[in-house]
């Protein structure tokens, strides 16, 4: 048998680049609980940029982030053959994920936010701070300038509101499936989104609004 | 609908989930209110700038040791 080593650290030049090969995703999956170890390898190279960009997302923590990567792979590595095949299996690893990051979160954090009671003041409010952004605001900034906004603004958001924005707005899980990944209700959801994404426009609108130089 | 109206059903339209009469009577308040038809557009733009922002590259040292605790793991499986 050929040493999984090898096969991890030896680049296959008939991959197809994964933006190509994305409907294959059940394909590999089928191969990596047969055993097929580059199979496996393949699915954790597709998914490891967006893996890593969601467990930073949510711990805002590079360390915690690294550590909840990791774990969420190997324990999809290690649950493969429980995974049924109901949703996405980028879904579904999303979700593993997701806990990791939570868990570590939390454990950073005891005291400091819990996503499962209720957020006072959850009630909605009329935006203020409304000034015109003018067509296509992020291209008065550089990719990388772009990048570290878009990354600060997230992490002045409350973990509460961030985590559910995460999973629901750039990972595209349902509203449901955000529910069962956070542990909280699909009203609650909806009232958390709702406020993220409000929260978020206001903090984007000190970058955004017209006529501010930079 | 009034202002509160359009905030409070702001994701359910611009996730496309509101029924065609609300989603009607929203419309119609965006046509005269200059301050909710910012709102929405900006909001919608929010959304829009975090999905399209791709992921930077995983930085080199933090790939090296995924892929040497999973080499560790599939080891583990192998034997």
């Amino acid at each position: 048998m050929v040493s999984p080593w090898i096969l991890l650290s030896t680049p296959n030049p008939h991959r197809l680049p994964s933006t190509i090969a994305r409907e294959d995703e059940h394909l590999l999956v089928a191969a990596a609980k047969a055993g097929d170890l580059t199979a496996f390898e393949e699915l954790v190279s597709r998914y490891e940029r967006k893996i890593f960009r969601l467990t930073m997302n949510i711990t805002g923590n590079r360390e915690d982030a690294e550590d909840a990567m990791q774990d969420a792979f190997l324990k999809s590595y290690s649950h493969l053959k429980t995974f049924q095949g109901d949703s996405r299996f980028y879904t579904w690893l999303v979700r593993i994920a997701a806990n990791e990051a939570l868990m570590r979160l939390r454990k950073r954090r005891p005291n400091q936010f819990s996503l499962d009671e209720p957020i006072a003041g959850e009630e909605d409010e009329f935006p203020h701070e409304l000034k015109d952004w003018g067509p296509s605001p992020e291209q008065r900034f550089a990719q990388t300038e772009m990048r570290d906004i878009l990354s600060g603004v997230m992490q002045e958001l409350e973990p509460e509101y961030r985590t559910v924005f995460v999973l629901r707005d750039i990972e595209e899980l349902s509203t449901e499936e955000t529910a069962a990944a956070v542990g909280i209700s699909v009203p609650a959801v909806k009232s958390r989104l709702l406020r993220a994404r409000l929260k978020l426009r206001e903090k984007l609108n000190r970058y955004f609004q017209q006529g501010r130089t930079h | 609908m009034n202002c509160d109206g359009v905030i409070h059903e702001l994701s359910n339209f611009i996730d496309g989930e509101l029924d065609s009469a609300m989603k009607r009577e929203l419309e119609s308040h965006l046509t005269d209110c200059e301050d909710c038809r910012l709102v929405v557009d900006q909001t919608k733009k929010t959304v829009e700038i975090f999905c399209d922002c791709e992921p930077i590259e995983l930085p080199v040292d933090v790939r090296t040791r995924l892929h040497e605790a999973l080499r560790r793991k599939l080891r583990e499986a192998a034997k």
